[in-house]
């Protein structure tokens, strides 16, 4: 047990920024679509690791991180298929041109 | 038996006026056969209740009446009844007797089967009709009336009114009567309402009577309100008559006198006394057997009859042989005075029914008068002979105005007046029933010695004036008699002797049996009813026929009235007006061919003392005045209107200020138009962050995120 815990938060921490910066700053909607999967696996880090160092009893941790697995397999495949839906109709996976909600 | 008859008497021509009017008014013949059914009816049961009144022992004491409650008044009932005493019997038979005859001659007077005329209209008198007989002349004969249904309808009406007032025995129901008649004068009279003169006859006879039924309606709410009761038995109980004369009500009156002065004022314009006589004379613009009607069987014999039946009221504490009281002084003044009145005017007038009007004027002058001095007997003696000898001449002057029209249509000349006695004369041979029917009555009307019933009736007057110390009222009286076979004669002169004056009167035709029928049966009552009333101490034929009416129509009262002593004044006097007027007429008059020759047409008698003349100038042009300058002109327009336009102006006033000040700028500006405005601003700039653009919608929630939990940071937790 020479690994603390804070390394583990901080590399979920750093892992989420990068998620996130990719969903503010990326116009590809596969590429936002990417960043939304690393900040899952950044909760998924914090999840186990908080199961491991405080509770290692309980496998609530585990089973909440596989439960997050399963949510960003059918996210991912959700997602896809709106994408190529989108694509289909308007030639463009940009997020800024998909505007239909637009005032 | 006869109370059941009683109630049922009125209600025959109240069924035929209700059937008429509602289901047979299309049907002439029918409706005329339900009025004369139902009259007939009447006259049935009017006759059975007479026969078994005459087999009453002391019938006065035994008299027919029943009585019913009818409003309850607190504790007590106010009660209505139905009575016949000898009085009303009396009144009850000739009552039925004339309105059949009237009823019967209405169907020829109408002109019954005769054609349409072509230019008849509802409202106005028939012009008469052309027909072609089978040779191929055309002939101009009368034309039906073309509101013949409703004539019979009204009479009925009329007739139920009557029989309600006389079979009544109490003030109130006797009032309803009383109404019912003062209505159908008014929708008779005015029958003919084409004519601006009928119209203006309707509402003024009307008026008229309408002034006397106010104070006689407040005598009867006196003698209500004194005795608690309306029922002649009741007030005519001789503990209450006591009351009444001896409670002093006003002027110096007893509460007695005070209430008959009231009803007889009642009677002064129901049966046209002077005051209110005016209207009587241009009732004559109806029908004639509406005249008839009027003058003979209902209206004016109707105002006789309740002041008669208030006599034991209006004579409360008078014995004969004492001084007339205020009230009875009164009355006896008005009636001599109308006699005499009436009786010069209609020395003057020329229209054939005028001439019979002013004569009931008179005539009912002389029962009023005889009412006055006491002489109860005598009054309903008059009242009903002068009832069947005044619907003899109304009906025989009709009788002789629709030959003269058939003379007119005969020759088509319309020049004339069909009325104007100036325009008859040698009718005699043209018309010989009408004729002896009308001389019959005429005579009566004088009082003609012995044969006639008038003589009768009037010699009783004037018996009972002298004998009983009135020499005011018997000279009165006696040239009041004198002037009456006067103008009678002068009247029959003009009509009927002499030789034809206008071509109508060459060609007048004598009429249908339905009207000279009716003039025959009345004609023998005109002779044969005087003769139950002579007076036992008559010299030579009393005592023959017993003095059967005195002692009937006597036994109403009381006590027996006294007859008078017999003495040879009064039947002098009696004899002599009345033959010499009937010969100084006749010598007057038979060689006098137009008015012209007639020294009698004095502008003051023509006008009737100028008394319409008068009335118009005190009442009729005071009242216009009243109400166009007063009433309209001041009260409605400038008080009720200026009051209702100022209340107008300052609602439009307020209204405006609400418009303007609250409404326009509060309401409708800020709260209406400013709240839309506010959302449409704010959502105009609201909808700036809906971009459509999905990572600005994450910035914001980053943002919003990152704000929240450092507001939660440092707000919340450092609490």
């Amino acid at each position: 047990m020479s690994i603390p815990l804070s390394w583990y938060l901080i590399l979920a921490a750093t892992l989420f920024c990068v998620g996130l910066f990719g969903v503010l700053s990326r116009k590809n909607a596969i590429a936002i679509l990417l960043g939304v999967e690393l900040m899952l696996n950044a909760v998924n880090i914090n999840l186990v690791s908080f199961w491991r160092y405080r509770d290692p009893a309980q496998m609530a941790g585990q089973v909440f991180a596989v439960i997050v697995f399963a949510v960003a397999a059918a996210e991912v495949a959700v997602g896809l298929a709106l994408i190529i839906s989108v694509y289909r109709q308007r030639k463009t996976v940009v997020a800024d041109e998909i505007d239909l909600m637009k005032w | 038996m006869e109370k059941i008859i009683i109630w049922l008497l009125p209600l025959p021509p109240l069924l035929a006026f209700i059937l008429i009017i509602l289901f047979t008014n299309k049907n002439r013949e029918l409706s005329h056969s339900i009025a004369i059914g139902a009259a007939g009816l009447s006259w049935l049961g009017s006759m059975v209740v007479f026969m078994s009144a005459l087999g009453v022992k002391e019938f006065g004491k035994h008299i027919f009446g029943a009585t019913i409650n009818w409003l309850p008044t607190g504790v007590t009932w106010l009660k209505i009844g139905v009575m016949i005493d000898p009085f009303s019997a009396v009144v009850v038979f000739f009552v039925a007797w004339t309105v059949l005859a009237i009823f019967v001659y209405s169907i020829g007077y109408h002109n019954f089967g005769q054609p349409k005329g072509d230019q008849d209209v509802a409202g106005i008198p028939p012009h008469g009709a052309i027909v072609t007989d089978k040779h191929g002349h055309q002939h101009s004969v009368p034309s039906i009336e073309p509101m013949y249904s409703r004539f019979f309808a009204f009479i009925s009406l009329f007739a139920f009114g009557m029989y309600t007032l006389v079979v009544s025995d109490n003030l109130l129901t006797l009032f309803v009567g009383w109404e019912i008649m003062g209505l159908c004068s008014y929708l008779l009279i005015g029958f003919w309402f084409g004519k601006p003169s009928a119209r203006n006859a309707a509402v003024k006879a009307f008026m008229t009577t309408r002034i006397g039924d106010v104070f006689m309606l407040l005598g009867i709410a006196f003698v209500y309100s004194f005795t608690g009761s309306l029922s002649f038995r009741d007030i005519f109980k001789p503990e209450m008559l006591h009351a009444l004369a001896s409670t002093p009500a006003f002027f110096g009156m007893s509460a007695a006198g005070v209430i008959g002065l009231l009803l007889f004022i009642g009677t002064v314009g129901k049966s046209a006394q002077w005051p209110l006589h005016v209207w009587l004379p241009d009732a004559m613009e109806g029908p004639t057997p509406v005249s008839a009607m009027i003058h003979a069987a209902t209206m004016v014999s109707a105002g006789v009859y309740m002041i008669i039946r208030m006599f034991p009221l209006i004579s409360a504490g008078w014995t004969a042989g004492m001084p007339l009281n205020t009230t009875m002084s009164v009355i006896a003044f008005i009636g001599a005075f109308t006699a005499l009145f009436a009786a010069t005017i209609a020395v003057a007038q020329n229209d054939i029914k005028r001439v019979l009007a002013y004569s009931t004027i008179s005539q009912l002058g002389f029962m009023i008068a005889a009412l006055g001095i006491g002489a109860y007997v005598a009054a309903a003696f008059h009242l009903v002979t002068h009832a069947f000898f005044k619907a003899l001449l109304f009906l025989g002057s009709g009788s002789v105005i629709h030959g003269m029209e058939h003379g007119a249509l005969h020759t088509g000349d319309h020049s004339a007046d069909l009325q104007d006695m100036f325009n008859m004369g040698g009718l005699r041979k043209k018309m010989p029933v009408t004729f002896w029917t009308f001389l019959i009555g005429g005579f009566a009307l004088s009082g003609f010695p012995v044969l006639t019933a008038g003589f009768w009736s009037k010699d009783e007057i004037f018996t009972e004036a002298f004998g009983n110390g009135h020499l005011v009222v018997f000279i009165i009286l006696a040239i009041a008699a004198f002037m009456t076979a006067f103008y009678t004669m002068r009247q029959i002169t003009l009509t009927f002797l002499g030789e034809p004056r206008t071509k109508a009167a060459e060609h007048a035709h004598e009429t249908s049996w339905t009207m000279t029928v009716p003039l025959i049966v009345l004609a023998i009552f005109a002779i044969g009813f005087g003769w139950v009333g002579i007076p036992e101490h008559f010299p030579d034929i009393g005592g023959i026929l017993p003095n059967w009416f005195h002692e009937f129509v006597g036994g109403t009262l009381a006590e027996l009235p006294k007859e008078a002593e017999f003495s040879w004044v009064p039947l002098v006097t009696s004899l002599s007006v009345a033959l010499g007027g009937l010969s100084f007429g006749w010598l007057a008059y038979r060689k006098v061919k137009s008015p012209e020759d007639d020294k009698l047409q004095i502008p003051l008698l023509k006008h009737k003392y100028y008394f319409d003349e008068i009335y118009d100038y005190l009442f009729v042009k005071p009242a216009w005045w009243i109400s166009e300058q007063f009433s309209y002109l001041f009260v409605d327009r400038t008080v009720i209107d200026g009051f209702l336009h100022s209340v107008a102006r300052f609602s439009l006033f307020l209204g405006y200020i609400f418009r303007n000040k609250i409404d326009k700028p509060i309401i409708n500006e800020l709260m209406g138009d400013g709240t839309g405005n506010v959302v449409k601003s704010s959502g105009f700039g609201l909808r700036k962050i809906q971009a459509g653009r999905i990572q600005y919608y994450m910035v914001a929630s980053m943002a919003m995120l990152v704000l929240f939990a450092l507001l939660y940071y440092f707000l919340i937790r450092s609490m």
